[in-house]
């Protein structure tokens, strides 16, 4: 019985850990969608925050500062993307395949030239700090490999994630700047009728996706993991964009996905440790297909914001 | 003259071709500034990649090689967008394709003029149904097609790596599958070329000996006639003009009797077709088998950026997938050369994306520069 407990102690946490990566990034598309812009970037933020996060961390011993830079290397392309789609009235999945590539290829292109030619950094000195052990001591206040422990005693990032979105549903549905976000995802011709700038609002959106895509990645490179390597990110930012939409642009909503996707993975490793014999890889399956089901039954296409995607054009073309 | 110049600078301004010229010297402007400000040399380091390309015949052989599939799962996206659908899901696509033909190369035997055939026609068979899976549940209840198709890039790669564990079609342990029947090769004189008589032809042709060097195959013919075909159905029939109306403005097309969600199946089918004949095409000419995935390996993707740079047509997917082909084929010999990072070529290519995806940015640059003078 102790052991069930265990294992579904460990398969929790595993859960946790797995699901914040994505979660961060899911916010962040559930931001800039939320103010009518598409970012299908958001892999390519990850993956240069991914990058940047572990060079910092690497360099500076501090996981802490590296989580800040990749923050700002996220908010760059943020940046880009924000100019490309609010100023020139970009494609916005153009922009968006653009920054994948753009992303992608600056965090290999600079980890080449500071890591001796690898395509990966070399392992950080100190992961994220586990903060029930930093602030009781190690195995202080629940005992070593216990159910509590296996559960919460997690990465700081976990904790900072689910805070996260908190604030993000808080920001976006209890404040003043939240509802003008909604009002010019969903009508900025009314917004900007009623004196709200529509670019100003859309530039923060889009840039603090990038904030968040780069968090994401440094969750995974400093956290999950202690390295960037070029297969880390591999798709996550894209599971992260359909679990925004699984959760119908909602940060709660996208929440519980990212939950759902760390689960499988959860599962996936829990049976790999114990040899159970269904393969790893059918089980891996199911989130993806249990997605689809999902979305055919009961998301219907009402759900997204009503001007996503579309150009908005202040003189009026 | 100045007229000439004139209308000649309008259409650049206002034209497609003129935009993609464009964004592409802009790309390489860009991706020589990044050169710079890490210390290389970026006139040395592009030469490095034009070397890569055209100093061996063996070279020109492998982009070749390389670009086939570029501008294969190019097509696919290209068909679909010129519906208005966007189609992720080549990657997906391409790996089910790779599967099947893998699956079909393997475990049937029959003589080559009918098993090429049926790996190619299979693969685009299946893969035809699960883009079409995108395409019905779009249709039938409004998913967008860009998060079904990342979900069924995801099934797809796992159902390879399933695949490969089954004990009669994977190798045990290696994660590969056996590798496919010689009936089943689009390679040229594979066999051959491993006799003394290949062997000594080889050494003593300096170009037709080079280029048998690379793994040359008949893949690069498909890809040219699905291109053919691609700009036949889309400009030349009435389903192409059908699926154009629908990518133009959906409502008018319904209104003027077209059916819209039988275009899109339709045309997700196609584009999964023809990312799927990608995918058979490189295991029956490159890899001859399947092995497992540990992430995606970026066809799918490559093909947007392939189908973007090519103005979603036919004959501008097979320019930019040489273009692609080229630099990624060429751009990997610059780290040895140069020293120079070789994702550069990422840089380059997503730049030019980028400025494709901004005419009005590319408009104005080019109206300004006019006016200055």
């Amino acid at each position: 019985m102790e052991m069930i407990i265990r294992d579904i102690g460990f398969i929790i946490g595993t859960t946790l850990m797995y699901s914040t990566p994505l979660i961060y990034t899911s916010l962040g598309g559930v931001i800039t969608e939320r103010s009518g812009v598409v970012n299908i970037g958001l892999e390519g933020m990850m993956y240069f925050g991914a990058f940047v996060g572990a060079a910092v961390a690497y360099f500076t011993a501090s996981p802490w500062l590296g989580l800040l830079c990749a923050a700002l290397g996220g908010a760059l392309f943020g940046l880009i993307h924000a100019v490309a789609c609010v100023t020139f009235n970009a494609e916005q999945i153009v922009s968006g395949i653009a920054i994948n590539f753009l992303g992608a290829g600056s965090a290999l292109f600079i980890s080449r030239l500071l890591f001796d030619g690898a395509t990966q950094t070399l392992t950080i000195p100190n992961k994220m700090p586990l903060p029930l052990d930093f602030l009781f001591g190690e195995g202080r206040l629940f005992p070593s490999s216990g159910f509590m422990d296996l559960v919460f005693n997690r990465f700081a990032t976990v904790y900072l994630a689910f805070f996260m979105v908190f604030v993000v549903w808080l920001v976006l549905y209890k404040t003043r700047i939240g509802m003008r976000v909604r009002a010019v995802g969903e009508n900025p011709e009314a917004a900007n009728t009623l004196g709200v700038s529509v670019i100003k609002i859309r530039y923060c959106a889009v840039i603090l996706s990038g904030v968040f895509a780069g968090l994401g990645g440094a969750a995974m490179s400093i956290a999950v993991v202690s390295r960037f390597s070029n297969t880390l990110i591999s798709g996550h930012g894209f599971i992260a964009l359909a679990a925004m939409i699984f959760g119908k642009w909602k940060p709660q909503g996208a929440m519980l996905a990212c939950l759902l996707f760390g689960a499988a993975k959860g599962f996936e490793i829990y049976l790999g440790s114990k040899g159970v014999p269904i393969p790893g890889d059918i089980l891996a399956i199911l989130p993806y297909l249990l997605t689809l089901i999902i979305l055919v039954g009961f998301v219907g296409k009402t759900t997204a914001p009503g001007a996503v995607g579309k150009i908005f054009d202040k003189s009026g073309h | 003259m100045k007229k000439v110049f004139f209308s000649l600078k309008e259409a650049v301004i206002n034209g497609a071709a003129g935009l993609t010229i464009f964004s592409i010297l802009l790309g390489f402007i860009v991706g020589a500034v990044v050169l710079l400000l890490a210390g290389f040399n970026p006139i040395e380091a592009y030469g490095a990649i034009i070397r890569g390309i055209f100093s061996k015949p063996k070279y020109m052989s492998y982009v070749v090689i390389y670009s086939t599939p570029l501008i294969m799962t190019g097509l696919s996206v290209a068909f679909a967008l010129r519906t208005g659908l966007f189609n992720i899901g080549a990657e997906g696509q391409f790996i089910v394709g790779s599967l099947t033909a893998a699956m079909v190369g393997y475990f049937v035997h029959l003589p080559m003029m009918l098993h090429v055939p049926l790996c190619i026609l299979s693969a685009m068979a299946v893969s035809a149904a699960w883009g079409g899976i995108a395409g019905f549940i779009k249709a039938r209840h409004g998913v967008h097609e860009v998060i079904s198709t990342i979900m069924l890039n995801w099934i797809a790669l796992y159902l390879l790596n399933w695949a490969v564990t089954i004990q009669s079609f994977g190798q045990r342990g290696t994660g590969k599958s056996h590798m496919i029947q010689q009936t089943a090769r689009i390679d040229l004189f594979g066999q051959w070329k491993i006799t003394p008589e290949g062997i000594d032809f080889i050494r003593s042709h300096k170009i037709l000996g080079d280029i048998l060097k690379s793994p040359v195959n008949t893949g690069i013919i498909f890809a040219l006639v699905f291109a053919f075909l691609v700009w036949f159905i889309l400009n030349r029939t009435t389903l192409g003009y059908e699926l154009r109306a629908v990518g133009f403005n959906p409502h008018t097309a319904e209104c003027s009797g077209i059916n819209v969600n039988r275009s899109i199946i339709t045309s997700m089918s196609i584009a999964g077709a023809l990312a799927g004949a990608a995918g058979g095409l490189q295991v029956l000419g490159v890899s001859y088998r399947v092995a497992k995935l540990a992430a995606m390996e970026g066809y799918g993707f490559d093909g947007i950026a392939v189908s973007l740079i090519g103005n979603n047509t036919g004959p501008g997917s097979v320019f930019a997938g040489f273009l692609f082909g080229g630099l990624k084929y060429g751009g990997s010999k610059i780290q040895d050369a140069v020293g120079a990072p070789t994702e550069v070529i990422n840089i380059v290519v997503g730049t030019i994306i980028l400025f494709i995806a901004m005419p009005k940015l590319i408009q104005l640059l080019l109206r300004r520069g006019g006016r200055w003078k």
